[in-house]
């Protein structure tokens, strides 16, 4: 359903960015990279209740006229960016929140290797499967 | 010279060689050394090598270079086939034999040469006989895989690691000779030569170990080698781990990890297979692949999945995208069977042997294990008063000789509960009566399946114990309640038995013994079914064992006018003796008369339940056999005014069934509660005359607090549920009356 996913570390960096056309790649880039200052918004804001659970899932960061973009960090200020295709049927909260976490689930399995380090690209095929598992379905949509 | 042009299996023959020959790894070959023994081993004239050596420029070079090297081996096939030596036939000479090259000479030269011919048949066997016409490796070319090696593991992780291996794919000469040189170091051989890890690789690492090594280890490795290709060719399934390979793996992990069943730690399994030089990002994939349970450690199974995914890398082999079946773990029943994707044709579906109990993920398998278990423990409840009912009859039935009756057995359904049920109002009727014994058993039997559903106090649970076929269904009672009466009740089963040659304990009191002494309302229950069936005196005397005389005996005496009367006296002459005291019956029987209609209630669940008590019956039935008439009375009495509250109670519940039961119940909770009242008092009574009395109804008072404690409770959450109930009336009533508020 997404059009393009990305995730990026703590110090906003990407670490692994996906878009489905390819040809308007540069331009998802680019909207992940100003969503960025959402989400950074979004986390000071909820930093107040310091310690405690913080929603992990953020939510619409701010939709425009082509597309909507979906939040979510982790713990660890691993940010994942979902940009989700204005035209299609809008997806419910659930659909992107499961998203999120089968996003989250599948880093932590990259996480999890040993010869991944932290901070380097994602590099890992299973992480791509679940990715692509995700995308295929705007392929098909749109 | 000329430009050497060679056919694909030319090329890599040749090549092959002259990695073989290369023991320096400088990328040329000298003169002497395994040239020449090369060369010599193409059983050609002396001359004729050496005319050779001069044509192909290495006279000149003094050594031979790659080319030169190729141009040599070329002229060794034509010389080889009888044609002449001449630098322009290198070129023309269309399908020219590959050169041979003698075993004796060489091994590794004959081996290899048989592997070339034996490779399509799968036969990597040293064919040290004959020189062979190597044939082009088909199989080699086709898949381009060597085959999964044993030598490549020991050269991939040997201790002292050198240069950086390269893969597969890049060319020999590079690689092999840094790698080699690392598994020689450890061998001790002084085996240059370079592995040719290409297609051929395997077969030659297979052939240079037999030939050079004077280890175990490459001795070892060889035949492991020997078998892993000869597996591996044969193309069953190339992630087939075989034994060897298996206990070599399992050797490995030791050295990580000395428990066979514990796990390799992510950080410790990264160094390791690091040492086997492959490119991190493979080496992310093949932990991909093997870390099953995602877990970040590598348990045994794990472990050799990954090495040898790991090996067959090495080899040549293209990571497969899933995991094949062959090395998924066999710790969990997964269904992962859709892995299993080969590269190659065949794709083994058969497990590699599972050596090693999977624990790896200790989490999963105990999962799987808490589940049934969790399950079972759940079927368990439902069915465990079943059982244990069961187990409770056959205790009792054992301890009594007398099982007595038949009739005794199935009349003493029941649980004892406290709340009405209809057993218990059956059981009042069957008292009451006391002439249809029969009769009320029945329903009584039948119904205890429809009570059981109702809360019931403990007590009650000892006295369905007792019951044949009524404790199937008591028990359920008790169990849901309680375990404690029950046991108790076996205990006292036990001792009653013991006491007396009637059978044990109380049977369940046949309702009136809402108080669930079981003892008591158990006994009750029999004497009344042994009389109604057998005559009184029968069940007199097994009715009433006497370490448990049945509290609610009074009181079924009581409800069971004329029956409960005789059995009643005829019970408490033998209990009488051995516990004297039981006045309190008599005062309770008079006491539950005189009740209250809620009082009566309270008290025959009260009864009821101290039935269960025990001690408290041999009090009861005491008292029964005194105020048998005054408790028949009293029961009578209770009957009319139990069931009105109960019917309110029993509204919550299945209000069809219980009523003909609350009207029964009623008075059996008014006698139960009139017995434990009685019995109360009594108390004091009952310190001046024995030891043994003043214990037991010490033991009788604590269980009547309890069974009461329980009464209160179940009372309670009744009370709730009544209220809940009307307030739930009171808002549809407003519902439908809206304008009312105005």
């Amino acid at each position: 359903m997404a059009v393009c996913i990305a995730v990026i570390a703590k110090e906003n960096y990407p670490l692994y960015i996906r878009s489905v056309p390819t040809q308007n790649e540069l331009k998802f880039h680019y909207t992940v990279h100003t969503s960025l200052d959402v989400v950074e918004e979004k986390i000071s804001a909820v930093g107040k209740s310091l310690g405690d659970q913080r929603e992990l899932y953020l939510g619409l960061l701010y939709p425009t006229e082509d597309y909507k973009v979906y939040g979510y960090v982790t713990n660890s200020k691993v940010k994942f960016v979902i940009v989700v295709d204005s035209s299609n049927t809008s997806l419910r909260d659930n659909e992107i929140r499961s998203m999120f976490r089968k996003l989250h689930n599948s880093f932590t399995d990259v996480m999890c290797n040993p010869f991944h380090s932290p901070g380097n690209t994602i590099q890992s095929k299973a992480f791509d499967g679940i990715v692509s598992g995700m995308m295929v379905q705007t392929a098909s949509t749109v | 010279m000329e430009s050497l042009t060679l056919t694909d299996v030319e090329q890599k023959y040749y090549s092959d060689l002259f990695i073989y020959c290369d023991t320096d790894n400088t990328k040329k070959v000298a003169s002497n050394g395994r040239a020449l023994d090369l060369f010599r081993a193409a059983q050609l004239p002396s001359e004729v090598v050496l005319q050779i050596t001069e044509l192909c420029g290495a006279t000149r070079l003094g050594h031979f270079g790659r080319s030169q090297f190729y141009i040599a081996l070329k002229l060794i096939a034509i010389a080889q086939s009888g044609l002449p030596l001449r630098v322009e036939s290198l070129n023309s000479v269309k399908d020219l034999p590959l050169p041979r090259f003698v075993v004796g000479k060489n091994e590794a030269e004959a081996r290899h040469a048989a592997l070339y011919q034996d490779s399509d048949s799968q036969g990597l066997y040293p064919a040290s006989a004959a020189a062979v016409m190597p044939r082009p490796p088909g199989r080699g070319l086709q898949n381009k895989k060597g085959t999964p090696s044993i030598d490549f593991i020991y050269l991939c992780f040997q201790p002292e690691p050198t240069s950086p291996v390269v893969s597969p794919q890049q060319s020999p000469p590079t690689s092999p000779p840094s790698w080699r040189k690392h598994k020689r170091q450890t061998s001790g051989g002084n085996v240059d030569r370079p592995a040719v890890v290409a297609p051929t690789g395997a077969v030659w690492t297979h052939f240079r170990e037999p030939q050079e090594s004077t280890t175990i280890r490459t001795v070892a490795s060889a035949a492991m080698t020997n078998e892993i290709q000869r597996q591996s060719s044969g193309y069953d399934d190339p992630w087939k781990i075989t034994d060897e390979q298996r206990q070599y793996y399992i050797n490995q992990f030791k050295t990580i990890q000395p428990d066979l069943t514990g796990f390799i730690p992510g950080s410790a399994a990264k160094e390791f297979f690091t040492k086997s030089k492959l490119p991190i990002l493979e080496l992310s994939h093949i932990w991909e692949l093997s870390d099953f349970d995602k877990d970040g450690a590598l348990t045994l199974d794990e472990f050799c999945a990954a090495f040898h995914l790991v090996v067959a890398r090495k080899n040549g082999y293209d990571l497969p995208e899933k995991l094949p079946e062959s090395l998924m773990p066999k710790l969990i029943d997964l269904d992962d069977s859709a892995e299993g994707s080969e590269q190659t044709a065949d794709v083994g579906y058969s497990g590699s042997p599972v050596e090693v109990t999977p624990s790896k993920s200790p989490s999963m398998p105990s999962l799987n294990q808490a589940w049934p278990e969790m399950n079972q423990s759940n079927e368990q409840w439902e069915t465990f008063s079943e059982r244990s009912s069961s187990s409770q009859t056959l205790t009792q039935f054992d301890s009594n000789i007398a099982p007595a009756d038949p009739d005794t057995a199935i009349v003493h359904p029941v649980p004892i509960r406290m709340t009405p049920s209809k057993i218990h109002m059956q059981e009042m009727e069957l008292k009451r009566t006391g002439s249809d014994h029969n009769h009320p058993t029945s329903p009584l039997l039948a119904e205890p399946p429809e009570l059981s559903d109702e809360a019931n106090l403990p007590a009650s649970l000892k006295f369905v114990a007792a019951n044949t076929v009524g404790d199937g269904y008591s028990s359920s009672d008790s169990f849901t309640s309680d375990q404690e009466p029950t046991t108790r009740q076996r205990s006292q089963s036990g001792t009653s038995p013991e006491a007396l040659k009637v059978v044990a304990p109380p049977p369940p009191p046949p309702r009136p013994n809402a108080s669930h002494s079981r003892s008591s309302s158990l006994d009750m229950n029999r004497t009344f079914a042994a009389a109604a069936v057998a005559g009184q005196p029968q069940s007199s005397t097994i009715a009433y064992p006497p370490a448990v005389p049945p509290r609610p005996l009074p009181t079924q005496a009581e409800g069971a006018s004329g029956g409960g009367a005789a059995l009643s006296t005829t019970t408490s002459p033998q209990q009488i003796p051995q516990q004297p005291n039981f006045a309190d019956f008599s005062q309770f029987q008079a006491f539950a008369a005189s009740e209250h209609k809620l009082d009566v209630q309270n008290a025959q669940s009260v009864e009821k339940t101290s039935e269960g008590a025990g001690p408290l019956r041999t009090v009861k039935s005491d008292g029964q056999a005194k105020g048998s008439g005054s408790g028949s009375g009293s029961g009578s009495g209770s009957g009319p005014l139990a069931p009105p509250p109960k019917p309110v109670r029993r509204r919550l519940k299945s209000e069809d069934e219980l009523r003909p039961e609350d009207e029964q119940h009623g008075p059996q909770k008014s006698n139960v509660i009139a017995a434990v009242l009685a019995t109360q008092p009594s108390i004091p009574r009952s310190v001046g005359k024995d030891k043994k009395a003043i214990q037991a109804s010490i033991r009788r008072n604590k269980e009547t607090n309890t069974v009461l404690a329980r009464l209160n409770s179940e009372l309670q959450q009744q009370l709730k549920d009544l209220l809940e109930e009307r307030i739930s009336l009171e808002v549809q009533l407003e519902q439908l009356r809206p304008f009312s508020h105005l």
